[in-house]
C-alpha cells in the first residue's frame, strides 16, 4: 500500500534533485527551473499530508504556493530582462561585481 | 492496485524528467522536461484525491509559468548550447545525495502525533471543487484577496520591467507625428 | 564661630585655584598679592580661633558633610580646632603667609610665577586638612595632599636635566621629587596598617572614640598600632633611615625649602605622634616610646655630624632641620608632649627665617650654594646677615632667643627621665649645632670676599620682602618667653609634664652645661672661619670627612642594594612578563579575530552560486542537529 511516508520520501528526492540543480546550475535561467522543482516537490508533500489527514489545510497551501511561485515567475524574468540589457550575459560566474 | 502502479510509474518518470532539467546543457530541453514533470506532478494530484488543485497546478504551472520560460527564452537566445564552467561536481552530489538522505531518514522514522485534528476535513457528499470552494471562500478569504493583490502588483513590476519606451504616453502627447503609428504599410 | 573655621581652612584653597587659573599665563604680580592676602585673612582667622579656644579652654567641633557611610563605617569631614591644632594651625598660616610674600620677591624673574602660587597655597589647604582634621581618615588625606604638594614643588623646576651624582648630589628637581614622594609612600604603607588595625579593633576612626577605647585593647594591637603609626612618622619627618629625601628637596626653589622642608611638612610626623599621645603614652607601648626617643637622639646626633663638613648653604640647614626633628621625637617618645609642641613651633620660625635669609643670599648670588665661593657678604647684605644671625643664635640656643627655651626643655626632659646617654648625646649635638651654623654664618658673611673671583655681583633683597620676614625674626627672639602660658594653655588637652624636684635644683647647672657646649662650638667656628677660609687638604681628604661628606655613603648604599635590584625585577617583569604573556595574549585575541574575519572573507564571492552552496551547507547542518535531537529525544 502506498503510504505517506512514500509520497514523502518521492518529495524529499524530488528535493534534493532541485538543490542540486541550483547548485549546479550558472547559467540565472537555469537556476529559476531548479527552483520550481523544489516549489513542485513541497506541493506535492502538502497534498499527501493532506489527503492522509483528511484535512484541506495542506491542498489550502499548497494552492497558495502556486499563485506565490507563478507571481515570483513573473516579477523575476522581469528582473533578468533587465539584468541581460545591462550586462549582455546571464552567467553567474561573469555576475560576481558584489566580490567582497 | 492500479493506484501502486500510477505511484510507481508516476514517480519513475517525474524523477527522470526532472534529473534532465537538472543535468542538460541544452535550454530547451531543460524546459520541455520541467513541463513534463510538471503534468506529471499534476497526475500526482489528482491520485490524491486533489482534483481542484491538479487542475490549477495544470492550468498555472503548465500553462502560464513555462508559457513565461518559453518567451523568456526567446528573449535570451538560447538555442545555443550553455557553455558551463566545470563547477566541482563532487560537492554537490554529496551535498545533495546528505540532504537527500537526511530527508529520507527523517520521513521514515514513524511519524509523530497520532492524534493529530484535522481543522478542516472535507465535507461528505460534496466533492473536492465544493469542499475547496467553501473553505477558500470562508476561511481563507483574507489570503485569497491578499494572493490576487499580489499577482496584481508582480504584473505590474513584470510590465514595466520589461517595457520600453515608459515615458512617453500616447494618449496625452501633442505630436503630430504619433499619428503615423496609426497608419498601416501596405503588404505585398 | 564655624565661619571661622572655614574660612581658615579654604582661603588657601581658593588663593590656590585662583592662582591656579593663570597657571599657563606670565608672570602676574597681583597673583601672588592677592594669594598672600587670602593667606593673611587664613592667618588672622586663625589667630582668632586660637583667642577664643585659649579663652574659653573649649575646643570647637565642626562636621562639615558626611564623606562615607557604608555600613558600620562612617567617616564625616569633621574637624576639630583644639589647643593642639590650633597651635599648629597659627604656625602653619604664619609662616606660610611670609613666605608667600616673600615668594613675591623671590620668583620675580621666574616665568613659572603663577602655577608657583597655586601650588604654595595647595600645599597649605593640605596641611590644613591635616591638622584639623578629627579622625584618621582626614588626616590621611591631608597627609598624601602635602606628599603631593611637596612632589609638585620639589619637581617644581622639571625641566632640569639629570646631573650625574658628583655633579649634583640630587641628580635632578624631578628625581628628587619622585625620590620623596616614593619614600614617603613606602612609609605611608605602614601608617595605612596602622590606621587599618585601629579601626578593625576599635570600630571607627575619630579621635575621641578611638583615643578612649585603647585601654581595652590587646598589648600586640597597641604595639603593632604604635609602630605602624610610627614608620609613617618617619617617613615624612625624615627620620633615619627614610631621610635621604630630606637633603635632596632642597632642589625646590628656596621658599618651598622654607615652608615644607623646616616649618610645616617634616613637622607632620611630629604631629602625628602628639595627637596620638594617649597611645604613646600607655604602658604597654612605653618600648615604643623609648625607642622613638633613642632615634630622635640617634638622628640628632646623625644630622648634625653630616652638617659639620657640608658645602652646599641649603644642605646645611636641612641637615639642622633633621637634627631639631630628631629633638622633638625625642622629647615626644620621652613622653614630654607639650615641650615637643613647643620646640616644634619656636623651631618653625627661626629655622623658616634662616631658609629664607639663605634665599636672599643665593638670589644675590645667582643661585650659587657653595659656601666656600662666598665670603664679606655682611658688606653688602645687612639686612639678610642680621636676620641669619638671629637665626643662628636661636638655633645654637642662646638666651635670650627662643631657641634656648625649647631645646634646655628637652635636654632637661632626658636628664629628668634618667635616660643619660640620651642626654649626653643631646648635649654633645647641641654643641655641634652652634658649631655648624655659625660655620655657614661666618663662612657666607665674613672673611674674605672669594666671590669677586666668580664676577658676581651680589645686592640686597627687595625692601618688602625684608619687611615680610621681621615677623618671623620677632618670633625667634621672643618666643622664648611664652613658654609659660603656653604649657598652661596646651595642657588642657596634653599630659602635663613637669621636670622632678631633683631637676629643678640642678637646672641651672644643667642649662650653663648646654651653654657652655654652645658658647665652645660658636667660639671654635669664629676661630676657624670668621676671618675667611683656610682649606686644609690633609684633613678634607681624611677617613671621618668623606665618610661625613658622602652622607656615611647611604645614599650610594640605597641606589646600589636598593634601587638597582628593584629597577631589573621590574625591567624583567615589563619585559618578560607584561610584554611577552599579558600584551602577547591580549594581540593574540585580536589577531585571531582579525585573521578569522581574513579567511572568511573569500566567502564573500559575489558568485550567487557559491552563496547558494553555503546555504545547502547550512541547511544539511541543520538537518543533522534535528536528527540528531530527535534520535536523543
Amino acid at each position: 500500500m502506498i503510504g505517506l511516508s512514500h509520497y514523502l520520501i518521492l518529495s524529499g528526492l524530488l528535493f534534493s534533485i532541485g538543490l542540486m540543480g541550483v547548485l549546479r546550475r550558472r547559467n540565472l535561467l537555469m537556476l529559476f527551473f531548479a527552483t520550481e522543482i523544489m516549489l513542485n516537490s513541497a506541493n506535492v508533500a502538502f497534498a499527501a499530508v493532506s489527503y492522509f489527514y483528511n484535512d484541506l489545510t495542506g491542498q489550502m497551501f499548497a494552492f497558495f504556493i502556486i499563485a506565490v511561485a507563478a507571481s515570483e515567475v513573473a516579477v523575476g524574468l522581469g528582473l533578468l530582462i533587465v539584468l541581460y540589457k545591462k550586462f549582455g550575459t546571464l552567467d553567474l560566474d561573469d555576475l560576481a561585481s558584489m566580490k567582497g | 492496485m492500479y493506484e501502486q502502479i500510477a505511484f510507481y510509474l508516476f514517480s519513475v518518470l517525474t524523477i527522470g524528467l526532472f534529473l534532465v532539467t537538472v543535468l542538460t546543457k541544452n535550454i530547451l530541453y531543460a524546459m520541455t522536461s520541467l513541463a513534463g514533470g510538471m503534468v506529471f506532478i499534476s497526475g500526482f494530484f489528482f491520485l490524491l484525491e486533489a482534483d481542484f488543485l491538479g487542475v490549477v497546478q495544470l492550468i498555472v504551472y503548465v500553462g502560464a509559468v513555462m508559457a513565461l520560460y518559453a518567451f523568456a527564452m526567446m528573449f535570451f537566445d538560447a538555442t545555443r548550447d550553455i557553455k558551463e564552467k566545470t563547477t566541482n561536481n563532487a560537492l554537490v552530489f554529496f551535498l545533495g545525495g546528505m540532504v537527500a538522505l537526511m530527508l529520507v531518514i527523517i520521513f521514515v522514522a514513524p511519524i509523530m502525533g497520532e492524534n493529530i485534528q484535522a481543522i478542516y476535513p472535507p465535507i461528505e457528499g460534496a466533492g473536492n471543487a465544493q469542499s475547496v470552494g467553501l473553505v477558500l471562500f470562508t476561511k481563507y478569504l483574507v489570503p485569497f484577496e491578499v494572493a490576487a493583490v499580489m499577482l496584481l502588483v508582480a504584473m505590474i513590476a513584470g510590465i514595466i520591467l520589461a517595457g520600453k519606451k515608459m515615458d512617453e504616453s500616447l494618449t496625452t502627447s501633442e505630436d503630430d507625428d504619433d499619428d503615423d503609428i496609426l497608419e498601416q504599410e501596405d503588404t505585398k | 564661630m564655624e565661619k571661622y573655621v572655614y574660612i581658615a581652612l579654604f582661603a588657601p584653597l581658593v588663593s590656590s585655584l585662583f592662582a591656579g587659573l593663570f597657571g599657563m599665563s606670565k608672570r602676574r604680580t597681583f597673583v601672588g598679592v592677592i594669594a598672600s592676602m587670602l593667606l593673611a585673612t587664613s592667618f588672622f582667622a586663625s589667630a582668632y580661633l586660637a583667642y577664643t579656644v585659649a579663652d574659653t579652654e573649649k575646643p570647637i567641633h565642626i562636621t562639615m558633610m558626611n564623606w562615607i557611610s557604608a555600613g558600620d563605617l562612617v567617616i564625616p569631614f569633621g574637624f576639630v580646632v583644639d589647643q593642639i591644632s590650633v597651635t599648629m594651625m597659627v604656625v602653619v598660616t604664619l609662616v606660610s603667609t611670609v613666605v608667600h610674600i616673600y615668594s613675591i620677591g623671590y620668583m620675580d624673574h621666574d616665568k613659572s610665577f603663577n602655577r608657583f602660587f597655586s601650588y604654595l597655597s595647595a600645599f597649605v589647604f593640605s596641611m590644613l586638612i591635616l591638622v584639623m582634621s578629627d579622625n584618621f581618615a582626614g588626616l590621611f588625606i591631608g597627609w598624601e595632599g602635602v606628599g603631593v604638594c611637596s612632589w609638585l614643588l620639589i619637581g617644581f623646576w622639571y625641566h632640569k636635566p639629570d646631573e650625574s651624582t658628583d655633579v649634583n648630589p640630587s641628580i635632578s628637581p624631578s628625581w628628587a621629587a619622585n625620590e620623596a614622594f616614593i619614600v614617603n609612600r613606602i612609609a605611608d604603607l605602614a601608617m595605612l596598617v596602622g590606621i587599618f588595625v585601629l579601626y578593625w579593633n576599635t570600630g571607627s576612626l575619630q579621635y575621641d572614640v578611638v583615643f578612649p577605647a585603647l585601654s581595652s585593647l590587646d598589648n600586640s594591637i597597641l604595639t603593632t598600632v604604635a609602630i605602624a603609626l610610627f614608620i609613617g612618622a618617619m617617613g615624612k619627618s625624615a627620620q633615619f633611615p627614610l631621610h635621604t629625601w630630606l637633603t635632596d628637596a632642597m632642589e625646590g626653589p628656596t621658599p618651598v625649602s622654607a615652608l615644607i622642608h623646616a616649618a610645616t611638612m617634616v613637622t607632620a610626623g611630629v604631629f602625628l605622634v602628639i595627637r596620638a599621645n594617649p597611645l604613646y603614652s600607655m604602658p604597654d607601648v612605653s618600648e615604643v616610646s623609648f625607642f622613638i626617643a633613642s632615634l630622635g637622639t640617634f638622628v640628632a646626633f646623625f644630622a648634625a655630624s653630616m652638617a659639620l663638613v657640608n658645602r652646599d648653604l641649603k644642605r646645611i640647614i636641612a641637615y639642622s632641620t633633621l637634627s631639631q626633628l630628631g629633638y622633638m621625637f625625642a622629647a615626644a617618645g620621652l613622653g614630654a608632649y607639650w615641650i615637643a609642641l613647643f620646640h616644634l613651633a619656636a623651631h618653625a620660625f627661626f629655622k623658616a627665617l634662616l631658609f629664607l635669609g639663605a634665599g636672599n643670599v643665593m638670589h644675590a648670588m645667582h643661585d650659587e650654594l657653595d659656601i666656600f665661593k662666598m665670603g664679606g657678604l655682611k658688606k653688602v647684605m645687612r639686612g639678610t646677615y642680621l636676620y641669619m644671625g638671629i637665626a643662628s643664635i636661636a638655633l645654637a640656643g642662646i638666651p635670650p632667643f627662643a631657641g634656648f627655651f625649647s631645646k634646655d626643655a628637652i635636654i632637661e626632659t632626658a636628664f629628668n627621665e634618667g635616660t643619660l646617654v640620651l642626654w649626653g648625646i643631646l648635649v654633645v649635638t647641641a654643641g655641634m649645632t652652634a658649631f655648624y651654623s655659625f660655620r655657614q654664618v661666618f663662612l657666607t658673611f665674613d672673611g674674605d670676599e672669594r666671590y669677586k673671583a666668580f664676577d658676581i655681583h651680589p645686592h640686597e633683597m627687595y625692601k618688602f620682602v625684608l619687611i615680610a620676614m621681621s615677623p618671623l625674626a620677632l618670633l625667634a627672639m621672643i618666643a622664648g618667653f611664652f613658654q609659660g602660658s603656653f604649657q598652661e594653655f596646651i595642657t588642657h588637652l596634653l599630659p602635663n609634664y613637669e621636670m622632678s624636684h631633683h631637676t629643678h635644683e640642678l637646672a641651672l647647672y644643667l642649662g650653663g652645661l648646654v651653654l657652655l657646649f654652645a658658647v665652645g662650638g660658636i667660639a671654635l667656628a669664629y676661630k676657624k672661619y670668621a676671618n675667611g677660609l683656610v682649606r686644609n687638604e690633609k684633613l678634607e681628604n681624611g677617613f671621618i670627612y668623606q665618610l661625613l661628606k658622602n652622607q656615611y655613603y647611604i645614599p650610594a648604599f640605597y641606589a646600589e642594594f636598593i634601587s638597582k635590584p628593584y629597577a631589573m625585577i621590574s625591567t624583567m617583569l615589563w619585559k618578560s612578563v607584561d610584554m611577552k604573556i599579558v600584551d602577547a595574549t591580549v594581540d593574540g585575541i585580536a589577531y585571531i579575530f582579525y585573521k578569522g574575519g581574513d579567511k572568511t572573507r573569500k566567502m564573500q564571492t559575489g558568485n550567487l552560486s557559491n552563496y547558494l552552496n553555503w546555504m545547502a551547507v547550512g541547511l544539511v547542518m541543520m538537518l543533522l542537529v534535528a536528527t540528531f535531537y530527535a534520535l536523543i529525544a
